[in-house]
């Protein structure tokens, strides 16, 4: 009786005393913020391959993207297999708000200009939504000479509107998936014919293969109509190689323009007959404005 | 004898539970900065979301920093500190597990400030080291409010540096710990 009692009282004593230190770090860690904390760096950077990510910038944050395709690989070696030719597209993003970015851009391809807007409406979080959704609108205006007849056509003939809804998922740290329901309304439906309103829908993801390296692929793939039959899906894939406030993105895709009214309906040629560009985007960051909090 | 065995061990029981409920104190919005001065930029980071206890009986400390609560004045930098720095996703907290040596110098009941000494192991990026810095203690009231700054360095805790940015980024990292605790009760967090 008097050593049950004994060994009962020391291990109360014992165990009070060797646990304490373990159980004030648990309390500690269950009391703090990183059960709720949002997912950040769903993708290195604002454009998976020719398309958007749910990424935007951070608030105070001008970001300016150097965009090239080259000419196809199959024009052959006179051509330098397609280096000999480029198309560029030159453009500045601002975040306005952590959420919220507009952006600009020109096009070498039908000298055309774009402007978008782009809001994260929901961000992935641990214990919240396990998305991050995000709202893409754009408008290009192509301000290359008409060919013909200058006067049976309107300015409003210039403008095409895209309108995108980005859903993302960070699965784990390497792996970054989309779905980018996209709809593509173009006032005038020029040569090869087709609806005025082309509906696609994007998927694509990235892979990190080191921390500063991932792998990504894109694809496109129009809704049934007579713009499906006649063009092809755009299929994209690359690298993205991140250094410091650089974003170097390294890609193959079948696609020529970089805004979405030219890589989402106008894919002429496909990668089963060599139809693809070598291409990069280059981004770079400049921190603006103010401090981004008080502290 | 056994009935005086039984009275020691009430009364130590007894007196053991009151004691390690209300002899803690602690905080949850503790403040924690870090600074290095490097050629190319300053890097700076705060954050206000450190969840800290401390055991006045014993001097037992510790303390919990979600990584990704730190607050940078760019936003790339806070993304690349948490993705390819400190990797926010695989060590989510940064942790400390140590002991005011000195406790029994610091008296609760007298409005004072205490220079304290204390030791424990931190734990940065899954590697623990082992740490020793002076700091102080004020009693105010019913308040304790704790200051310490100490050092480290990225390697120390197995942080790479690629080589391209290595002259941008400092080797020494010091760190400010700037804690107000309140006395401790079931459910105050």
């Amino acid at each position: 009786m008097k050593t049950i009692f004994l060994v009962a009282f020391l291990s109360v004593w014992v165990s009070t005393a060797a646990f304490a230190q373990e159980d004030l770090l648990k309390l500690a860690e269950a009391g703090d913020s990183a059960q709720k904390e949002k997912v950040s760096a769903t993708f290195k950077a604002t454009r998976l391959i020719n398309g958007h990510t749910v990424e935007t910038n951070g608030a105070g944050t001008l970001l300016f993207l150097i965009s090239h395709r080259f000419g196809t690989l199959n024009s052959g070696a006179y051509n330098f297999w397609g280096l000999d030719q480029s198309t560029i597209r030159l453009a500045l993003e601002y975040g306005v708000t952590d959420r919220f970015t507009v952006g600009v851009g020109r096009s070498s391809l039908e000298k055309t200009y774009d402007g978008f807007l782009k809001y994260k409406a929901v961000q992935q979080a641990a214990g919240g939504s396990p998305v991050t959704i995000t709202a893409f609108a754009s408008t290009a205006v192509k301000t290359l000479d008409w060919p013909e007849n200058e006067a049976k056509y309107e300015f409003a003939h210039r403008l095409t509107y895209s309108y995108q809804l980005l859903v993302a998922r960070k699965f784990t740290e390497r792996l970054s998936l989309q779905l980018a329901p996209t709809m593509v309304h173009r006032n005038l439906v020029e040569t090869g014919g087709g609806e005025t309103n082309v509906y696609a829908l994007g998927t694509g993801g990235r892979y990190k293969l080191t921390k500063r390296v991932s792998f990504n692929a894109e694809y496109f793939y129009l809704l049934p109509s007579d713009v499906a039959d006649t063009f092809k899906n755009s299929l994209s894939l690359g690298f993205d190689i991140e250094t410091g406030g650089h974003v170097f993105q390294l890609m193959f895709t079948n696609s020529q323009g970089m805004v979405e009214k030219f890589f989402i309906p106008k894919n002429v040629g496909g990668w089963n007959t060599g139809d693809i560009y070598f291409g990069f985007n280059i981004s770079r960051v400049f921190s603006l404005g103010k401090e981004k909090r008080e502290w | 004898m056994l009935k005086s065995l039984l009275v020691l061990g009430t009364v130590l029981w007894l007196g053991l539970v009151p004691v390690t409920a209300q002899s803690k104190y602690y905080t949850r919005t503790g403040f924690i900065s870090f600074f290095s001065k490097a050629p190319l930029e300053d890097i700076e980071a705060s954050t206000k979301q450190v969840v800290s206890f401390l055991e006045v009986k014993t001097g037992e400390m510790v303390f919990s920093v979600p990584m990704k609560s730190f607050q940078f004045k760019k936003s790339l930098m806070q993304e690349h500190f948490n993705e390819n720095y400190v990797e926010s996703d695989k060590y989510p907290k940064a942790s400390f597990k140590g002991k005011v040596m000195n406790m029994q110098n610091v008296d609760l009941a007298q409005d004072n400030l205490y220079k304290v000494l204390i030791e424990g192991v931190l734990t940065i990026h899954g590697v623990d080291r082992p740490v020793r810095t002076d700091g102080t203690l004020e009693v105010k009231g019913r308040q304790l409010v704790g200051k310490s700054t100490f050092s480290v360095t990225p390697q120390e805790f197995n942080i790479e540096i690629p080589f391209l940015v290595k002259e941008h980024i400092a080797k020494r990292i010091d760190i400010t710990v700037n804690v107000v605790y309140v006395p401790y009760v079931e459910k105050s967090l």
